[in-house]
């Protein structure tokens, strides 16, 4: 019973949706100020969750349940879960947005963001699990001085966190304000208040059941709409790319890359936040810990690897289809992007081309189409910020407060009743960001997450791993190098300086400081260069003896041997 | 963990045995994805047009799709090849090592 309801309800969700689809392509779209179905299929979505959340807090009394679920979760379902997470609204939209706009680019974007977990798998995954209890800085700190690794991992975190939760507010805002004809402010508070009474009373149990949810109805809901565009060029994948070409301003250019990727070290830097900004994401790396063992764990990453990978080969096809359908809809289009059936400029498509996939909703599947994949963009968004805060506030409740403030002398109560105070005060910041970043692209701003997890997180977690030597100094001053590093090069880059700050050249277009777009490849060795610096130069007693404790973390990441406590259970 | 139990895994031989295996194993696939990913990503910085060759004569459908499509199934063919040998002959490995030492 425990695990069957939330699918059966899942099902009986899909099924009006199955009933509506039949006659989806023969309906005339019309434009409607409000979308009953949306509304009352996200009504549902919310009802739901919210059954699952008041299910989840009988069961979230101990600070494991809050913070992994108990480590209950199965290899397959964490690795929906983990897909979920991953499968956010920036990634559905942007990608999708940016294969619209500029075609093949879109693929390569995609791409990067997959092949951080094949590297996740082979390097850090088991070791993680052996290692950590609720955060990743419990694998961080294993053999280290908790107070300054903690402090510095739960730092890194926050800005990952609150980067990613911009992203996530401002699709949220979007989507609502374009479906529902709600203010922007009201979209981004309603998103904020639902997620912070997901995360406070449901923890990381009804955090992980939305997630699933949300993941299989992303999955099913991107299926049915590939399927049904597809359908419209007579499943003929080199008809729909000869009909883009001829409906997008660019031509057969879209065919290959394209100007996403501008030279070589741009195009470096971007792969290395891609790959490894996924392995030392927050959010990512505490689902590890649901799991009960390292061979569940290593499951759901080869699951989670291919829900993705799937998914993206979606997005690709969502993108690529809509240039063609969305050009034979005038509506969608402001005045002069669309001429003689040509879409001249992309980003006239009313709403951004973050709204490509809801409009390719409304072509291929009607009204009601468009309120099932409008309510899952939806959900997708409440899943992955429910996903962020709790690992936010984890950062905040665990390595901040029990660990690094109270030093460990705390009890389970209060850092449970901290790590709900923490999910309500980035619940509100979360509002307060989303309202202050309204104008910037989605895709872009994870893109920065990934640089900052890319910078700070992963290498000092790979190095406290593989390398005897770290010591606490070499992780504090190295993982703070990196992070200080990112986030300035970032601050420096056009979409920051010029973009967001309004700094403009001699020709009125926005500039940057640096040519970089994206800092890794500046960060990434600053970081490791900084633990290997510091970790050499620490003569210290105390980094003596961290490198002798070397040998029995060692041996507790390769076999499990004293792991099994650890889920507290 | 006891300084005894742990010199007793860190001497077993099996311990040595699954520590070079695994190690090997996990560089070798690191290894593989990254030539593949940063293959793909060098071409598109320095010879872009390779992917923006037409598949056959006449095609639309260019030779990077294909490739592109290569890479996101390798990144789950790569972890299956891992989860399949790991949840195996690995763990097989630490279980041994386990009974042993009890």
């Amino acid at each position: 019973m425990k695990r069957l309801s939330p699918w059966a309800i899942l099902l009986a969700l899909l099924v009006p949706f199955a009933i509506a689809s039949a006659d989806a392509l023969t309906g005339s779209v019309t434009k409607q100020p409000l979308n009953m179905t949306a509304v009352i299929m996200f009504v549902i979505f919310v009802a739901m969750t919210l059954g699952i959340t008041y299910w989840a807090s009988l069961r979230t009394r101990t600070a494991s349940d809050f913070y992994t679920a108990g480590g209950g979760i199965t290899g397959f379902q964490n690795g929906l879960a983990i897909a979920g997470d991953y499968m956010s609204a920036a990634s559905f939209l942007g990608i999708s947005g940016l294969v619209f706009l500029s075609g093949y680019d879109g693929l390569i974007y995609s791409i990067g963001w997959l092949v951080g977990w094949p590297v996740i798998m082979f390097l850090i995954a088991e070791q993680i699990r052996n290692l950590g209890k609720f955060t990743f800085a419990d694998v961080a700190s294993y053999r280290f001085s908790q107070v300054p690794i903690r402090s510095m991992a739960a730092v890194s975190s926050l800005v990952v966190v609150a980067f990613y939760l911009i992203a996530q507010m401002v699709g949220a805002g979007k989507l609502i304000q374009l479906l529902f004809g709600l203010e922007y402010w009201m979209a981004v508070v309603i998103v904020g208040a639902l997620m912070m009474i997901y995360v406070i009373f449901g923890g990381m149990t009804a955090t992980t059941w939305v997630q699933i949810i949300k993941a299989g109805l992303l999955l099913c809901g991107a299926t049915f709409m590939a399927f049904m565009a597809l359908a419209h060029f007579g499943f003929s994948p080199e008809e729909m790319f000869r009909q883009a070409t001829t409906h997008n301003v660019k031509g057969l250019a879209i065919m290959g890359p394209g100007t996403l990727i501008k030279d070589p070290i741009n195009a470096i830097s971007l792969g290395l936040a891609l790959m490894f900004g996924t392995a030392g994401l927050p959010h990512i790396l505490m689902r590890f810990f649901t799991v009960p063992n390292a061979k569940e764990a290593r499951k759901s990453v080869f699951f989670a690897t291919g829900f993705i990978g799937y998914f993206y080969i979606l997005t690709f096809i969502i993108g690529f289809a809509a240039i063609t359908l969305l050009a034979q809809h005038p509506e969608f289009f402001k005045e002069g992007a669309l001429v003689d059936g040509m879409v001249k400029d992309p980003k006239g498509l009313i709403g951004g081309t973050n709204m490509v996939a809801i409009k390719l909703a409304q072509a291929v599947g009607g009204d009601m189409f468009l309120g099932f994949i409008s309510a899952v963009a939806f959900a997708t968004i409440l899943a992955v910020v429910s996903g962020l805060t709790l690992a936010g506030a984890s950062a905040i409740s665990h390595d901040l407060y029990a660990s690094a403030i109270a030093r460990g002398r705390v009890n389970e109560t209060t850092e449970l009743r901290v790590g709900k105070i923490a999910t309500f005060v980035l619940g509100l910041v979360a509002i307060g960001l989303g309202i202050a970043f309204e104008k910037q692209n989605v895709a872009f701003m994870v893109g920065l997450a990934f640089a900052i997890a890319a910078s700070a997180n992963f290498p000092v977690l790979v190095a406290s791993i593989f390398w005897r030597g770290m010591t606490t100094w070499g992780a504090f001053i190295g993982g703070f190098a990196g992070l200080i590093t990112a986030v300035t090069l970032t601050i420096m880059t056009k979409a920051v300086w010029g973009d967001t700050l309004g700094h403009l050249g001699a020709d009125g277009k926005s500039v940057g400081l640096i040519t970089l777009d994206n800092p890794a490849i500046i960060s990434i060795p600053v970081a490791f260069i900084g633990i290997w610096l510091f970790s050499m130069l620490d003569r210290s007693e105390r980094a003596n003896s961290e490198r002798a404790a070397f040998a029995a973390q060692r041996v507790r990441c390769e076999t499990g041997i004293g792991a099994e406590g650890a889920a507290g259970h | 963990m006891t300084t005894d139990s742990l010199d007793a895994i860190t001497s077993h031989p099996l311990y040595a045995e699954l520590v070079s295996k695994r190690k090997r194993f996990g560089w070798i696939l690191t290894f593989l994805m990254m030539v593949i990913y940063y293959g793909f990503v060098l071409v598109i910085a320095y010879k872009k047009e390779w992917l923006a060759i037409p598949l056959y004569h006449g095609s639309i459908t260019t030779v990077g799709i294909p490739v592109g499509l290569a890479v996101i199934i390798s990144a789950f063919l790569l972890t299956g090849i891992y989860v399949y040998r790991a949840n195996g002959e690995f763990d097989d490995l630490t279980q041994r090592i386990r009974e042993n030492l009890q």
